[in-house]
């Protein structure tokens, strides 16, 4: 490329011409907005400020310093770091787990399996709630009648402050392993066979090749979907809007996304409630940061 | 692209349709009213009655889910999409009142031959004002009075239900006696802040102070409230649970697990629906007992929905003769038959239905004993924030007193803003 340096401004230019749209979308609907927020953030805006624009006064970070210093907001990053600490990993477990079962060869109606273990990740999570509100009802719900069968007495899912999150956390890997596992289904064929009759001669057994071959050709995906399963899991907010009527019981469901959701839309503290936007956002930023620092030292 | 094509055709065939409601109905002037929940699936029932009377005008209603109501009207105000007329909870309308949302009704009022101060019972008819002016016509009351088991109260001595806190408490005691050990007298979920409000209400507090700029609930008044509140969980007469926790309060209450409950009208219907016929005289209601030495019956809240006109509306005269038939006291009975809700115009309680009713009747006589909420748009947070805090000391996680204190220094931060746009206002061009 350095060779013929004439024709690199050309190329740019093309390039932008077929960026541009791309570009101009990202910048209208991503980029503005989130510039709009970090304003937002810096500002005390609500419901006064609906009325008449007049009565809204720039503050700096007196919505930060609040934030820091409100319990409410720690109790919900303490929730969703639960609900992504547990709920991510568990779900690429059950995704490889689930993957691993249909790459093999003695699977039969493979296609049926896959659509079926996909089926829950393309229906609306609105409707799956509602259902699964039926299947966690303390008296007539389909799980406590199971665990009575083994003599477990019935528990109060969503009502129990101890028991909502890992009752929401099932709903979440039961929704989302599907997609996971396609990906991880797609990595597995992208392992080349000898690889494993390679090793397969050297007497590798089977636990061997999992984790000496399995795993560090899965490494990109591993990567790719656990910065996303971690960017989407720190964002819930569907599964306890809908299931625990917003956060209860004593706000061992509330997440930072309902938290925010709440402040903006149901107090109108849109300040405030961007300022909450713009801490996730960071926390979001970081921990996908680690993820792929993580990623890079172990292949260095 | 086949596919594209069809959604293009259903979004064009959406065409005509959506103009249709914009341009009036065959001629008619079209008015969009916004019901919400249940009452807005009711209100339908009564749109052929309107428009027989009302030929020229064509009612359209759309239903809104409670849960998501107040989202929604903002986010209408702020989109400039506001309906006609709307269902708005009363606690509500200061808010939109505050950012000029909606029309001030007065003049209507004044002209109106069938809505005047008169008829309406006068805690009701105050909660729809706001900076001295109408903002809405009060449409249903929603208050509390105590629910109570007959049988349980009437072994305590107590058959017509208690009339003062001491003969409440005493009869909290001696119900407890004869319950089985796990059970409680009283039913006070701890996530309702409306409970606790109204006991301090009963006690004389403002709850806000300084014209609704500061908190007032670490004074006497309402100290004496939350102490008689929280004592009442801490001599374990009443569960720690908030209202999911419960499970299932109706059969609680059949099982005399509890035996008084502080609740709403809505529940006149649920009692009658969810407990068995045999079960039917075993609940009774009767008025709030009042703080000793205070006149019977204590003071409960004024709640319930109101209808209102926005500012943006180009149907104003037609909107508010949907308020005048709503208004009607005929009407009004027949709205109490469909739905339930108790009509907020006087003469509709005259109703044979509703007369005759001997569990209506502790609302009939609570209604006239009703004061409203503190008119600030803050207060619906406050009061949530408030219930949240006291549960702490509860749970003995801290001290009442440090609690009342904490209280304030909160609500004294929600309501800056609000000390702040007044202070302005008052001292003119000051920033």
């Amino acid at each position: 490329m350095a060779v013929d340096r004439r024709r690199v401004p050309g190329e740019v230019r093309a390039a932008l011409f077929f960026l541009a749209p791309g570009l101009l979308v990202i910048g209208l609907f991503f980029l503005l907005p989130i510039a709009a927020s970090v304003l937002l953030s810096l500002t005390d805006f609500d419901i006064y400020a609906l009325g008449d624009v007049r009565n809204v006064r720039v503050v700096g970070l007196r919505n930060f310093s609040r934030l820091l210093a409100d319990p409410l907001f720690w109790t919900s990053l303490r929730n969703t770091f639960y609900f992504v600490l547990v709920g991510g990993p568990l779900t690429l477990s059950v995704a490889l787990a689930a993957a691993l079962l249909l790459h093999s060869k003695l699977v039969r109606w493979k296609g049926l399996f896959r659509t079926i273990f996909f089926a829950p990740y393309i229906t609306t999570l609105v409707a799956v709630a509602i259902v699964f509100r039926y299947l966690y009802h303390p008296r007539f719900g389909g799980l406590n009648r199971v665990l009575e069968l083994f003599g477990i007495p019935a528990i109060d899912w969503l009502g129990n402050p101890k028991w909502a999150m890992p009752a929401i956390i099932l709903l979440a890997v039961w929704k989302n392993f599907g997609y996971a596992m396609i990906l991880f289904i797609a990595g597995l064929q992208a392992i080349p066979e000898s690889l494993y009759e390679a090793a397969r001669l050297d007497g590798a057994g089977r636990l061997q090749l999992f984790r000496r071959i399995t795993v560090p050709m899965l490494a990109p995906t591993f990567l790719f979907l656990g910065v996303l399963t971690t960017i989407g899991y720190f964002q819930f907010f569907a599964e306890p809007y809908v299931m625990t009527g917003g956060g209860g019981p004593l706000n061992a469901t509330l997440s930072t996304g309902l938290l925010m959701y709440k402040q903006g839309f149901r107090w109108w503290n849109m300040g405030y409630a961007a300022a909450i936007a713009v801490v996730l956002g960071l926390v979001i930023l970081a921990f996908s940061a680690l993820q792929f620092r993580i990623e890079r030292r172990r292949n260095a | 692209m086949a596919r594209r094509r069809r959604e293009l055709a259903l979004l064009l065939s959406l065409v005509p349709a959506v103009a249709g409601c914009a341009g009036g109905h065959d001629g008619r002037a079209t008015v969009r009213f916004w019901g919400m929940g249940r009452e807005g699936e009711v209100v339908r029932d009564l749109v052929p009655d309107f428009e027989r009377k009302n030929p020229g005008v064509h009612l359209v209603v759309q239903q809104i889910p409670w849960t998501s109501a107040h989202e929604k009207l903002l986010t209408a105000v702020v989109g400039r999409s506001t309906p006609d007329i709307a269902q708005l909870g009363n606690t509500w309308i200061p808010e939109f009142a505050g950012i000029g949302a909606l029309d001030p009704l007065d003049g209507s009022v004044a002209k109106s031959a069938a809505v005047s101060a008169e008829r309406y019972f006068p805690g009701v008819w105050a909660t729809s004002r706001y900076d001295g002016a109408v903002y809405g016509i009060p449409w249903y009351v929603d208050t509390r009075v105590l629910y109570y088991r007959r049988d349980l109260l009437a072994r305590a001595g107590y058959p017509a239900g208690p009339r003062t806190w001491s003969e409440w408490r005493d009869a909290m005691w001696k119900v407890k006696q004869i319950q089985p050990p796990s059970a409680h007298p009283f039913l006070l979920p701890t996530n309702e802040w409306e409970q606790l409000a109204i006991l301090g209400l009963q006690k004389g507090s403002p709850l806000l102070a300084e014209n609704g700029t500061r908190g007032a609930f670490s004074g006497p008044e309402f100290r004496a409230a939350a102490e008689f509140y929280v004592g009442i969980f801490h001599q374990d007469l009443a569960p720690i649970v908030s209202y999911s926790q419960l499970g299932n309060a109706y059969q609680e209450f059949a099982r005399g697990n509890i035996a008084m409950w502080m609740t709403g009208p809505w529940n006149l219907g649920e009692f009658r629906r969810r407990l068995s016929p045999t079960e039917q005289n075993l609940w009774m209601t009767a008025p709030l007992p009042a703080p000793d030495a205070t006149p019977w019956p204590g003071v409960s809240f004024s709640g319930g929905s109101s209808l209102a006109i926005f500012r943006g509306s180009q149907r104003k005269p037609e909107a508010w003769k949907v308020i005048e038939f709503l208004s009607d006291p005929a009407v009004q009975a027949r709205f109490y038959a469909l739905s339930g809700d108790l009509p907020a115009v006087r003469a509709a309680w005259d109703d044979p239905a509703l007369a005759r009713d001997e569990k209506a009747r502790a609302f009939r006589v609570q209604v006239e004993r009703v004061v409203a909420m503190p008119r600030v748009p803050e207060w619906e947070q406050i009061a949530q924030h408030t219930a949240e805090r006291l549960e702490a000391a509860i749970r003995g996680r801290e001290s009442l007193s440090a609690a009342l204190a904490a209280i304030d220094r909160d609500v004294d931060r929600i309501l800056e803003k609000r000390r702040w746009m007044l202070a302005r206002r008052t001292g003119g061009h000051g920033r």
